[in-house]
């Protein structure tokens, strides 16, 4: 399935979860620093596990940088 | 008008430290590490942005090792619904209900959008956040957040990364005068002095950023300006003369001698 990642189109298998696409960006595995935003919600860390993406869902996942 | 001392609190909150670190404009994670320790400050700001695979090192990681608290902010949003939605993020990230609100009004002069602001600020306060909202020298629209419910206002001295100082210590005093929340100067400190002269001004604190991580020795900029926040506190409690457009002795006129006399050598 057709995924929107941080503005770029990703291919991923279907029920691929938060979790295995946070992980796969590299990210800390504790999610410290780290959000996820799915069609405009927050997607709570605690339920990153269990939420799966959908095709043509805009994903945005950010991380803490320096700034202001 | 309120009283000045060593500590201040945000909502509950104690710090020993005036200084509030911005992180933004360190070239890298060990300047800004040194700078960190130089500032003595207890409270940082950092923002969000989309994961970078490449990206080497992790803020936390450095603000960890400094004993930091962060405070995350809305940096780069121009909406009330963007700000509110980024807020809900860094919660998330942080794990922290504290935020740095700011909502930007126009790229170039990057001044906050007082409709917007207010908006977002009154949400953010409904779902529990403590906010510290960026705002300008207005104080009717330093008034009105903190009537809906901020936890400190910080005004900007002059623009964000101007180095122009404080513009209008006017406004800035009406601020502090009347402020029942604390006042942390936000934005448009260039050096020491400008830090000194907001504490002076009666701001509880001053958040620094692009002074001290553009500054040609980052490291000494953040000491000098710890320095001066501290120095423009004391300066706030001892209590400044007031200014007045012709002399007054400090010497005493009474006991002085006389020497235009018959028979004096000229």
């Amino acid at each position: 399935m057709l995924v929107m990642v941080n503005g770029t189109e990703r291919t991923l298998s279907d029920g691929t979860t938060v979790q295995e696409l946070v992980q796969s960006l590299g990210a800390p595995v504790d999610g410290r620093g780290v959000a996820v935003a799915l069609s405009g919600e927050v997607v709570p860390r605690s339920r990153w596990p269990e939420t799966e993406l959908f095709a043509q869902a805009h994903v945005e996942v950010l991380i803490a940088i320096q700034g202001g | 008008m309120r009283s000045v001392s060593d500590a201040f609190q945000i909502a509950g909150r104690r710090f020993t430290s005036r200084l509030i670190l911005g992180t933004g404009g360190f070239t890298n994670h060990e300047i800004l590490s040194r700078a960190l320790a130089a500032a003595e400050a207890e409270l940082c700001t950092v923002a969000l942005r989309r994961l970078d695979p490449q990206a080497r090192g992790s803020i936390i990681d450095v603000l960890d090792r400094a004993g930091v608290e962060v405070l995350p902010n809305t940096a780069g949003c121009y909406t009330a619904r963007d700000a509110v939605i980024t807020a809900r993020l860094a919660r998330e990230a942080f794990s922290t209900d504290w935020i740095k609100l700011e909502v930007i009004g126009d790229d170039r002069t990057l001044l906050p959008d007082a409709v917007e602001l207010v908006a977002a600020a009154e949400a953010l306060v409904d779902e529990g956040f403590v906010v510290l909202p960026y705002t300008t020298d207005d104080p009717v629209l330093a008034r009105r957040l903190e009537d809906v419910g901020c936890a400190a206002v910080m005004p900007l001295g002059s623009p964000i990364g101007s180095g122009m100082g404080i513009c209008n210590p006017y406004n800035l005093s009406i601020i502090t005068e009347r402020a029942g929340v604390p006042v942390v100067l936000d934005a448009g400190v260039g050096t020491a002095s400008d830090a000194a002269l907001a504490l002076e001004l009666g701001c509880d604190a001053v958040l620094c950023a692009t002074a001290i991580s553009r500054a040609h020795d980052p490291v000494a900029m953040a000491r000098s300006i710890k320095l001066a926040v501290e120095a423009g506190a004391l300066a706030a409690r001892a209590g400044r003369i007031p200014r007045r457009r012709y002399s007054q002795a400090s010497t005493p006129q009474e006991g002085m001698p006389v020497f235009d006399v018959p028979g004096a050598r000229t």
